[in-house]
């Protein structure tokens, strides 16, 4: 750890596990903790989570910072096999936020509760002086019980199938773009709620061993996370995985990468291989999951490897700092 | 043609060892996001030369920098990864500075620059020029509407290069032992392809102004071996779609009257004599260095890291002993390693 926290520790790659393991884990630590999933799973049939949201711009193509505190909890339960049931929803207002705004806001955050089968059932309010707050954060903790108990990396087999729910890296791309008023509204969050396509892809019968929303540090970070959880590596086809045309175009002008950029709306499914396809036809028979493909194989070994378009490979590694737009 | 074929075409004329260099960040990246270099046959080798601006960025410049972002009322704005280029000192990086209250802003175009200058007229902003030819138009052009408009609170610290000299510096250099250039498509888009029409003509080394696609530097590399094999070195632009052989008169004009060629330090290669952009004295007033009383001072200092070896070519980055071990993208001793186009960070994260 360095000396004072710099804000590649909150980008979801290698510092911010630092962070976690090196000042978080020791101060806390316990058994519900330690498991380090989305959420905490208690007693084994509970699940309870909590994030922050302080995204800029408030509003951006596709979404805005209600929604996604919203989504984000509701899908952190749903990656533990939770059913969501109740949030909470507190709020850190900057003095100076125009009360439309703040209205738009817990309007669409309503509207994202009522969409994942959730209700909103307590919360804080403060408001902090001009200059000391970024418009408004949000924190949404939520509870819900276990419905698909048993999903941990630890599950994963050599020959398990990688399948992907959607196109990679759209949220990222999209607030990035937002922020730099670039490519107006051309690209949208993916941000949604994933409850619903989880249990789709449950009620196929199809054998999944573990769920995860690529969210911070993207499809790459989360797949390194699986891996090294497992023990096991992770084969990749570049030419497999969806990207949109213009995400890429997009990526390729602000030198960043669609597998490192977060997604909203998105899961990463592994499942037994003789049950992939039955998997693949629930997720796409499903408005969230009409692009879903399988983009990989659990394999023996112990990295994520991506084979290339060109024809060549590579290691794809956990993001390192915030992904910082390049010179040319 | 697809990447199989002209790897197929590759294997068929490679008779001998040849080593070949690319001198662009973008070039680096590509090749080592797309895998091809374990593609190649044996006897092709593929190396990085000083081609990413931030790599060549001495830490003596930084540390200029660093000093101006805790000066009261000065914001310095740059590209992105200019925030973890450190200084030299280790760990001392405009991230670091901003997170120690210093006001440190990521911008895509020094325009924008410009737009918050305006906005905040009671603080100086300082733009970090960086890069080579093609990002030298954009900054002269943010400077000359500075000049416009009428913003006094906007000044530019210069750090631009020059691909030539570096690269006469570099072939000027001891233990110099490379084959052939794969020259940046970016750069001759602005130049033009002729501007490296000296490879072969004053050094007898075939030159290849290459895109940006795997399949465009494949081509290129299948150039250069054509032409090493049969000994008739020239230069190629396989990068017609974009690149024209006198390059960009505008952009090429709004650089001469803005910036005047100086002696600069490049970290790896030392000082060289014209290979800098310095901003001339008719527009001082928007000249970091003239306005802040900047001195560089060549601190020669030698970082344990072998930044210098790498983009001269003379070791692959794997080469280096402080590579993985003591030098990673979180903690990087040498630029090599912080800018995802630098040759350390590339085969950090992208090869086996």
């Amino acid at each position: 750890m360095d000396g004072i926290i710099t804000l590649d520790y909150g980008s979801g790659g290698r510092k911010t596990s630092a962070l976690i393991e090196e000042i978080i884990v020791p101060a806390f630590k316990n058994e519900a903790l330690c498991a380090l999933g989305d959420g905490a799973l208690l007693g084994g049939h509970i699940a309870f989570s909590s994030d922050s949201f302080v995204v800029t711009p408030l509003e951006f193509p596709g979404g805005d910072i209600g929604k996604l505190a919203v989504c984000g909890t509701v899908n952190d339960l749903a990656m533990c096999g939770a059913n969501p049931e109740y949030l909470s929803f507190s709020l850190i207002i900057e003095e100076g936020l125009p009360t439309d705004t703040l209205r738009r806001v817990v309007t669409s955050a309503a509207t994202a509760a009522k969409a994942a089968g959730v209700q909103i059932v307590t919360g804080d309010t403060k408001v902090v002086e001009r200059g000391r707050g970024d418009g408004l954060y949000i924190n949404t903790a939520g509870i819900g019980r276990i419905k698909y108990p048993g999903l941990t990396p630890a599950a994963m087999r050599a020959g398990d199938a990688v399948i992907l729910s959607g196109t990679a890296g759209d949220h990222g791309t999209a607030v990035m773009l937002a922020r730099g008023d670039m490519m107006d509204g051309a690209i949208k969050s993916d941000c949604a709620a994933l409850n619903g396509l989880v249990d789709a892809l449950m009620a196929s019968g199809a054998e999944v061993r573990v769920l995860r929303d690529p969210t911070r540090g993207g499809v790459a970070t989360t797949l390194c996370e699986f891996a090294e959880s497992a023990g096991l590596g992770i084969e990749l086809c570049e030419g497999d995985i969806p990207v949109r045309r213009d995400v890429a175009a997009a990526c390729a002008i602000l030198g960043l990468d669609p597998l490192y950029s977060a997604n909203e709306g998105k899961m990463l499914c592994v499942v037994s291989e003789a049950t992939a396809q039955l998997a693949l036809e629930a997720l796409r028979a499903h408005p969230l999951g009409a692009d879903a493909a399988v983009i990989g194989r659990v394999t023996e070994g112990s990295r994520v490897i991506l084979k290339t378009a060109a024809g060549g490979s590579r290691v794809l590694r956990k993001l390192t700092g915030a992904q910082l737009p390049r010179i040319c | 043609m697809r990447s199989e074929e002209l790897l197929l075409r590759l294997g068929a004329l490679t008779k001998h060892r040849w080593k070949l260099m690319e001198v662009c960040g973008t070039h680096t990246m590509s090749i080592a996001r797309s895998g091809i270099k374990r593609l190649l046959p044996e006897g092709v080798e593929l190396l990085s030369g000083p081609g990413c601006p931030v790599c060549v960025t001495p830490g003596e410049v930084m540390d200029a920098a660093l000093e101006l972002s805790v000066r009261p009322g000065v914001t310095v704005a740059a590209y992105g990864d200019m925030l973890r280029v450190p200084g030299t000192r280790r760990g001392d990086d405009l991230a670091h500075r901003r997170a120690g209250g210093a006001d440190v802003r990521i911008v895509y175009s020094p325009m924008d620059v410009l737009d918050m200058a305006e906005a905040e007229p009671e603080r100086q902003f300082v733009f970090l020029g960086v890069g080579f030819e093609t990002t030298a138009p954009g900054t002269a052009a943010a400077l000359l509407e500075a000049g416009r408009r009428g913003v006094d609170n906007f000044t530019v610290f210069s750090m631009l290069k020059r691909v030539e000299p570096a690269l006469r510096a570099l072939i000027a250099s001891e233990g110099f032992a490379i084959d052939g250039f794969i020259c940046p498509g970016h750069v001759a888009v602005i130049t033009g392809a002729d501007e490296f029409a000296f490879l072969p003509r004053e050094y007898g080394l075939p030159a290849a102004v290459a895109g940006f696609e795997p399949e465009d530097i494949l081509l290129a590399v299948c150039h250069l071996v054509e032409m090493l094999e049969r000994g008739e070195p020239a230069l190629v632009n396989d990068y017609e779609r974009a690149v024209t052989a006198g390059g960009n008169e505008l952009a090429q004009r709004a650089i001469e009257r803005v910036f005047e060629p100086r002696r600069d330090i490049w970290r790896g290669l030392g000082e060289i004599e014209a290979s800098g952009l310095g901003i001339r004295p008719e527009f001082a007033q928007f000249d970091a260095e003239v306005r802040f009383n900047i001195e560089i001072r060549p601190a020669g200092l030698k970082t344990p890291c072998r930044c210098g070896d790498v983009i001269t070519g003379r070791i692959h980055p794997q080469d280096c002993p402080m590579f993985e071990r003591e030098c990673t993208p979180d903690d990087p001793l040498g630029p090599c390693m912080v800018s995802s186009e630098g040759a350390c960070a590339a085969a950090y994260k992208y090869m086996c």
